[in-house]
């Protein structure tokens, strides 16, 4: 019951005046880029990591929190009414969302979905309060060998089990690697990989890699696809309000759907894509009115999969928060943020920033009720926003872009640097590769360097500690085998198969 | 299906991650050691990450020339070529007007360069919605988040 009362604690700072501002802001600005297709929660709070100059820290998170839930709400509108998935987690709801909208149901796809995040993001948000401070205790065990295999763990799982080709997902995550080190060694004091370039001494700042990736790269394909013609928005017909039948055949995905989310999003593996698509599976096995699925459209394969989204969400903080373990590209920029406050995410970071912790966790109940206000009531307000033409959206997005760049370092290198990198991401989209493990490898890269280095170090250099220490070796050994099992499993099945696609720009 | 047919592009990145590997290498090299820190110095992680990388491209290349592996619905799109030129464009000219014009004015000629890329050519009232959203950016956003971004002569004329 400790977690209650720290959790009280928690509300004590979230309802303060300024903090339910910063939520409100937060939660509003995320959904509406969720509802833009071509934004995503990643960006959003890469471009906003400046204040982090400006407002304490508290507030900051409660910001960025609120746009990462938001977003995962927004996303299922357009999803429903455009059927361009705004963030990769939401492709399933695409799938029968869209249908149901077809047949003239869109208002209960969005109420289900809605209603369905709320259900899931609380009972997610309950799984952090619950679930963390048991993370914590085990957590508080490790020593640098312990850290560096469950990194290496989460770097093979993120890039290379979730995704098309494991080959890709570990490419773009070496490419990561490589970001992250340039500058000055931490340990050492000696510049790598700055080519003499003064600017680069100091590091590429992942504002930089992450809006060259998911907006100029983004920019660069949608335009080089423009034959695509016009989306085609389809208008909001029906009441908002769901019948009796539509109720009853929601809330058993919704619970389905947020108890496979929220473990899956916890495991150091994270991503939200496979418990949706598990969901969507599930819910076609138990649905009552199979027809429906692929038809007109089937209400569980949106209320399920909706669910499983937000819940896996809500489950991704819970290694960010206790382990310091970023497992997308968000929580990757969240950590950054934590780092630039000087605050290490981790076990200690319950003991040192209880009122920052708790009042993070409080402030996600908060945005849970704030975003079915704005998802459900004010939902016609969201629909206006997808009406803005493609061209102006672009273009608006560079010009933000720039500014979020420019106006760290106001350096033409790291300008350059950003279209460099837009390239590396308009081909990386159009040749499949992910490009969140960009992200996380650059973010994750240089920590898990340090505990390597400190691992071995602590060992005299024998590298054999990760072997010998029985909670290594078994995190190294899950890792070996989540890389190589699949692969053996397809050579004695010749089987082939393909993960979900991968969409920039999301969590 | 002919799978063994070789697919370039998917080829020449195989290629290209390889040569990258080989830059990763050559950097690598260059980095300083000091003598007194031997067990795990600076390089340790570098030349995992130039292995790593070199495989990795060794695996593409190999895909590359067994076919590729772009995705059915990529390769049925032709790229609009003239309309990333001319986003290309947009940025080299963002990135050489931003010192001498400022913000506002250079993100004006970005955004009516985008928007013409992707087709929408009411130039005038580009530069108009332009410059009204750089100006907000810049007074707005820049201006809370504290950072202190190019002010050219528009900007401080307005009391930037």
């Amino acid at each position: 019951m400790e977690s209650l009362s720290s959790l009280a604690g928690g509300f004590a700072v979230a309802l303060t005046p300024n903090n339910l501002m910063w939520c409100l802001v937060g939660t509003t600005l995320g959904t509406a880029i969720g509802v833009l297709p071509g934004l995503g929660p990643a960006l959003t709070i890469a471009l906003l990591l400046p204040i982090t100059f400006k407002v304490d820290p508290t507030a900051a998170f409660i910001l960025f929190a609120g746009i990462y839930y938001g977003a995962m709400y927004g996303g299922s509108t357009t999803s429903i009414l455009l059927n361009t998935p705004g963030e990769s987690a939401t492709i399933v709801t695409a799938m029968e969302g869209n249908r149901m909208a077809r047949s003239g149901r869109a208002g209960a796809a969005l109420a289900t979905s809605a209603i369905g995040s709320f259900v899931a993001g609380t009972v997610g948000t309950m799984g952090i309060t619950f679930l963390a401070p048991v993370v914590v205790e085990f957590a508080l065990k490790f020593g640098p060998a312990e850290y560096f295999s469950l990194m290496v763990l989460a770097f093979v799982t993120v890039s290379a089990v979730l995704g098309a080709s494991a080959v890709r997902g570990l490419a773009a995550l070496f490419l990561g690697f490589y970001l992250g080190m340039i500058g000055i060694d931490g340990q050492t004091g000696q510049p790598r990989f700055t080519f003499g370039i003064l600017e680069l001494l100091d590091g590429v700042n992942v504002i930089v890699v992450a809006v060259g990736l998911f907006a100029v790269g983004e920019t660069l394909y949608v335009a080089s696809r423009r034959y695509a013609g016009k989306d085609e928005i389809i208008p909001l017909r029906g009441s908002l309000y769901m019948t009796r039948e539509e109720w009853s055949r929601s809330w058993k995905p919704w619970l389905r759907g947020t108890a496979l989310g929220f473990p899956i999003g916890a495991m150091p593996a994270g991503g939200a894509e496979i418990p949706t698509f598990l969901s969507y599976w599930v819910e076609k096995r138990f649905s009552r009115k199979p027809e429906e699925f692929g038809t007109v459209g089937a209400i569980e394969g949106v209320a399920g999969p909706e669910a499983a989204n937000n819940a896996s969400a809500a489950g991704v903080l819970v290694p960010m928060l206790t382990l310091g373990l970023p497992t997308s590209a968000t929580a990757a920029i969240m950590l950054s943020a934590f780092q630039s406050y000087g605050i290490n995410p981790g076990p200690l970071l319950f003991q040192t920033q209880p009122a920052l912790v708790w009042g993070l966790i409080a402030s996600l109940y908060i945005a849970n009720v704030v975003l079915l206000v704005l998802n459900l009531p004010l939902i016609g307000l969201w629909v206006r926003i997808l009406k803005i033409p493609a061209p102006l959206l672009y273009a608006g997005i560079l010009v933000f872009a720039t500014i979020g760049t420019y106006g760290i370092s106001q350096s033409p290198v790291d300008l350059i640097l950003l279209y460099v990198l837009g390239g590396i991401g308009f081909v990386m989209r159009r040749y499949d590769f992910p490009t969140a493990p960009v992200i996380i490898g650059m973010i994750l890269g240089p920590l898990a360097e340090t505990e390597f280095r400190r691992a071995m170090s602590i060992n005299n250099g024998d590298w054999t500690v990760f072997f010998t220490q029985p909670l290594s070796a078994a995190l190294l050994a899950i890792a070996v085998l989540a890389l190589l099992g699949p692969r053996l499993w397809d050579l004695a099945t010749r089987r082939q198969h393909r993960g979900p696609e991968h969409v920039p720009g999301d969590a | 299906m002919d799978r063994m047919r070789i697919a370039l592009p998917e080829a020449f990145i195989g290629l290209g991650t390889l040569a990258f590997a080989g830059l990763v290498l050559w950097q690598t090299e260059q980095i300083p050691v000091s003598p007194l820190y031997a067990k795990v110095g600076p390089r340790v992680l570098p030349y995992i990450t130039t292995g790593g990388i070199a495989l990795l491209g060794a695996l593409l290349l190999w895909r590359g020339l067994r076919g590729g592996w772009q995705p059915e619905e990529e390769k049925e799109v032709a790229p609009d070529w003239r309309a990333v030129a001319v986003l290309t464009v947009a940025l080299v000219a963002n990135v050489t007007l931003i010192g001498p014009l400022g913000f506002s004015l250079a993100s004006t000629i970005l955004f009516v360069l985008v928007a013409y890329a992707f087709g929408d050519r009411h130039v005038v009232r580009n530069a108009g919605i332009g410059l009204v959203l750089a100006l907000l950016a810049y007074f707005g956003f820049a201006r809370t988040l504290g950072v202190n971004i190019g002010a050219g002569f528009l900007e401080n004329l307005l009391g930037g």
